[in-house]
């Protein structure tokens, strides 16, 4: 059988392929863990070429060792965010042709995520944030049991849409000023997903994740500054989810104390 | 006390002082009229019960809201336990009443 995976036999080769403007890339990609270094490689410029094109070309053609995370490559798992030109990107839906300056593209791990190496990061620490900011969905019936009316025009369902497609990608959490400064800080896409479960009339811990949504390290750690929403490539608003979770908690405090 | 708890009084104390601070600088530049001087001061907020009330409410809602704002950037900006940024931010918090209170007496004329 010939070596050549099913799915790359129609592709040109990419060592011969005539790039559309006759140009090069120069990709300067993080090698090594916390103490690496730049390494410039140089790429074909293509039409429709993505970063994560550029990175898997120098894997698969100029550095084999190089080591980065990536599956569906149509913007929907959320395993290729990296940090492109200073910014954290989805990798797999961003065009060279939107990043690149003067012919040069910069590609590093995610910020404010422990680096493994080169381009892939230890995202534990970001799930575990996901747990201790209530984001476990707890059902209230079995497999058995009828499935439970949702009404899709509800107002709580609204709000729990607004924020629910989020592919746990990391872009906001490598954006936020306040994770990188504060290790406390759940970050914004726990606490997205924390308002999606308040919202969730079938969630049924959704006082236990407010709780958790609302201790040290919760929504009043945010200072609203908004890069989380400026690069989540969803278009996703965390930070309207964690002003929803700070006004659930006044609301919830003063609606508990009265009598 | 909670951190949704802090959080909350936090929001509401900004609530009362808002109106409250703009109603102080409103009156300044309003009945200032032979200059910037403590006897003109103390002679109009001496005169109603209403003034030492106002500033009263205004000292508690600063003593109660500085603190918090304080306790938030020092747990931030400094590596001090969390224990003793707390311990801090009470004696912070209980300085700035007692200040505020001593004020208070001081235009009220209620020592006179």
């Amino acid at each position: 059988m010939d070596d050549t995976p099913r799915d790359m036999a129609p592709e040109a080769d990419p060592r011969t392929e005539t790039p559309h403007d006759e140009a090069t890339i120069r990709a300067r990609v993080w090698r090594g863990d916390r103490r690496g270094r730049f390494v410039t490689y140089e790429v074909p410029h293509r039409e429709n070429q993505t970063v994560l094109d550029v990175v898997s070309e120098i894997q698969r053609y100029h550095e084999p060792a190089l080591a980065y995370r990536f599956a569906c490559r149509v913007g929907v798992c959320g395993s290729c965010a990296m940090t492109v030109n200073g910014r954290p990107r989805w990798t797999c839906r961003t065009h060279v042709k939107r990043v690149v300056e003067n012919g040069e593209i910069t590609i590093e791990p995610l910020r404010n995520m422990p680096p493994i190496k080169d381009l892939a990061c230890d995202m534990s620490g970001f799930f575990d944030k996901w747990h201790r900011a209530g984001g476990r969905f707890e059902g209230t019936a079995t497999r058995h049991d009828p499935p439970i009316p949702v009404d899709p025009a509800s107002r709580k369902r609204k709000l729990a849409d607004a924020g629910i497609e989020c592919i746990n990608c990391g872009v906001c959490y490598a954006a936020c000023d306040v994770v990188s400064w504060t290790d406390d800080y759940v970050g914004p896409a726990a606490l997205n997903r924390a308002w999606t479960l308040v919202n969730d009339e079938r969630h049924a811990d959704r006082r236990g994740t407010l709780d958790k949504a609302t201790a040290q390290g919760g929504c009043s750690s945010c200072h609203a500054q908004g890069n989380c929403t400026t690069h989540c490539p969803i278009g996703i608003s965390p930070t309207r989810s964690i002003a929803g979770l700070k006004r659930m908690s006044l609301l919830d405090l003063l609606n508990r104390r009265a009598p | 006390m909670t951190e949704a708890r802090l959080f909350a009084l936090q929001r509401i104390t900004a609530m009362v002082l808002a109106p409250m601070v703009l109603i102080h600088l409103a009156v300044i530049v309003y009945a200032v009229r032979g200059g910037l001087t403590a006897e003109e001061i103390l002679a109009r907020t001496g005169t109603s019960a209403l003034w030492p009330l106002f500033y009263l409410l205004f000292v508690a809602a600063a003593a109660i809201h500085a603190p918090i704002g304080l306790r938030n950037i020092l747990r931030e900006w400094t590596g001090l336990p969390p224990r003793l940024v707390d311990g801090l931010c009470l004696v912070f918090g209980l300085a700035l009443a007692g200040l505020g209170i001593r004020a208070v007496i001081a235009i009220s004329g209620w020592t006179a």
